[in-house]
């Protein structure tokens, strides 16, 4: 009883909003906004002939590609530089700016150094990703508290012990932080990246089809780029209830108290 | 100043004691050193040759250029472009995410039911949306208002559903006992509790709003500081868009400053602002 009730209340509000947009699509046609059926009828012949593999999977590829190196560029050099208090302050007004660099401009910028290949993909979205990581990582390693660093050199824990033990997993929580933003940011980026100049993958598919005109075409790549980035962030969920769940145990053990 | 104060981590070395030991340089001094020697870089690399000017020009021909720049008044109205496009979606977003986060939050049955919906729509990345945007408005602002509006309202809802989530049970209690009205309960107990998490959305989403402005401009080619660059860079200006680009920066430097020092302002009673303060 209990789990079938969790369950209406998941799928209520959904069922309810795709019922009022079949009435509200059933009356006049809309030339914007295809009825459902038309939706769902499009989808399958749009994309799992051919599309799925020549499109979407090098468009996730890149942007997988990019992620993990923004994430383990982030975190090396973030590492590097919060432990040391002196290169933080020389770095710190420069990375401020490339953090508040909008982050596609620079795919005009990429496209001129690397040119219009993969290459340039890649490197937009790592050139994009890298900061939000970066920064959570100086602030994690700096806002570690200084008894645990007592603690941890009077025992004479040093060197790759001590960031494996004591500095990553007390940044971890701030880290993560960092990974979440850059992940939307990746994604933005990958569609941007595609958008401007390129013959191929699914930032170029869709403006095609709003180019041609091709209304239910178009929102199923809509679809499709939501359910993207839904999967990536239901992948991250896990992966930080996993990587955290030391963390999430002892908030919750300090509420209770 | 923080850097006189030795870090409690370092008490115990001996080392800052030796005498003749050197005394910590000022952090804004290596902060500004820090600029000079990547602008230094900058200017380098494309004149020993290891990137051709014409794909990177030198630090100076780009600044020299940026200058030019802040003298002409098309440039100027771009900012304006970019920035109107820039405060009418923020605020937009900031009103509707708010009282949507508000009614949302205080009733457990809506959170409850509109959970799963929020959780789907949250991360459909709003270029998805540029198609869309450009078949209704076409090449104006409307179009970047859409993209803006959409992305930030999940920044701000999602800060608000978690302040109204973080009230506290007993104080919510005590203004039941003393017979608080609904609005006087918002007004003083869930506002101030909401207050640091809503700026901590408007503050992310500041950034994000300026993200989207820009992107629109670039690929739709609403007008503004983005289509300049787009302009420029298929002109061949390649000086130009590169003073554009590093105006788009300082842009967003200027942004972040203004709404940390917002924030602060508004939150000085805060305890987690009255600690950065003393620090």
């Amino acid at each position: 009883m209990k789990t079938l009730k969790s369950l209406a209340y998941v799928v209520a509000l959904p069922l309810l909003l795709v019922l009022l947009w079949w009435a509200s699509t059933r009356g006049e046609p809309n030339f914007f906004v295809p009825t459902p059926s038309a939706l769902v009828d499009v989808f399958g012949p749009t994309w799992f002939e051919g599309r799925i593999t020549g499109d979407v999977l090098p468009s996730v590829g890149r942007l997988l590609a990019g992620l993990a190196i923004a994430i383990i560029l982030g975190i090396v050099v973030g590492l590097l530089v919060g432990l040391n208090r002196t290169l933080r302050a020389l770095t710190e007004p420069v990375f401020e700016f490339f953090r508040a660099l909008p982050p596609p401009v620079l795919v005009p910028v990429l496209i001129l150094l690397v040119g219009l290949n993969d290459g340039m993909k890649v490197a937009v979205i790592v050139v994009g990703c890298i900061w939000p990581v970066l920064l959570n990582t100086i602030e994690g390693v700096r806002s570690i508290d200084p008894v645990q660093n007592e603690t941890t050199r009077s025992y004479g824990i040093s060197g790759l012990n001590r960031i494996r033990y004591q500095v990553l997993p007390s940044a971890a929580p701030t880290i993560m932080a960092g990974i979440r933003q850059s992940l939307s940011i990746g994604l933005i980026l990958m569609v941007i990246s595609e958008m401007f100049g390129s013959s191929s993958g699914l930032g170029f598919t869709i403006l095609q089809f709003q180019r041609s005109f091709a209304i239910p075409e178009m929102w199923s790549g809509i679809l499709v780029l939501g359910l993207i980035g839904l999967a990536l962030s239901l992948i991250f969920q896990w992966c930080e209830r996993r990587v955290l769940r030391w963390y999430h145990g002892l908030k919750e053990v300090e509420n209770a108290a | 100043m923080s850097t006189d104060v030795l870090e409690p981590g370092r008490a115990a070395q001996p080392r800052a004691a030796r005498p003749g030991a050197r005394r910590p340089v000022p952090k804004p001094v290596l902060g500004l050193a820090g600029v000079l020697g990547f602008l230094l870089i900058w200017e380098l690399v494309p004149r020993v040759g290891l990137v051709q000017p014409r794909f990177l020009p030198p630090a100076s021909e780009v600044i020299i250029a940026l200058v030019r720049d802040f003298g002409l008044t098309a440039f100027w109205v771009a900012v304006g472009h970019t920035l109107m496009a820039w405060a009418i979606g923020l605020a937009a977003a900031v009103v509707a995410a708010g009282i949507l986060g508000l009614v949302i939050g205080m009733s457990p049955f809506l959170r409850r039911f509109t959970n799963s919906t929020i959780e789907f729509l949250r991360p459909v990345p709003s270029v998805a949306l540029i198609p869309l945007a450009v078949l209704l408005f076409g090449v104006k602002i409307e179009s970047s208002l859409m993209l803006i509006i959409y992305a930030c309202f999940w920044q701000v809802l999602i800060q608000v559903l978690y302040g109204v989530a973080d009230v506290d049970n007993v104080a919510t209690q005590i203004a039941q006992s003393y017979g608080f009205s609904k609005l006087q309960r918002i007004r003083h107990v869930v506002f101030p509790t909401v207050l640091p998490y809503l700026m901590t959305g408007i503050r992310l989403a500041a950034s994000v709003a300026l993200i989207l402005a820009i992107t629109a401009e670039l690929i739709i080619g609403s007008p503004g500081l983005g289509r300049e660059i787009a302009d420029a860079q298929s002109g061949g200006a390649i000086s130009g868009m590169y003073a554009l680009v590093l105006a788009t920066g300082l842009l967003g430097v200027a942004i972040n400053i203004v709404m940390r020092q917002v924030e602060q302002r508004l939150l000085s009673w805060h305890p987690s602002v009255r600690g950065e303060v003393v620090l």
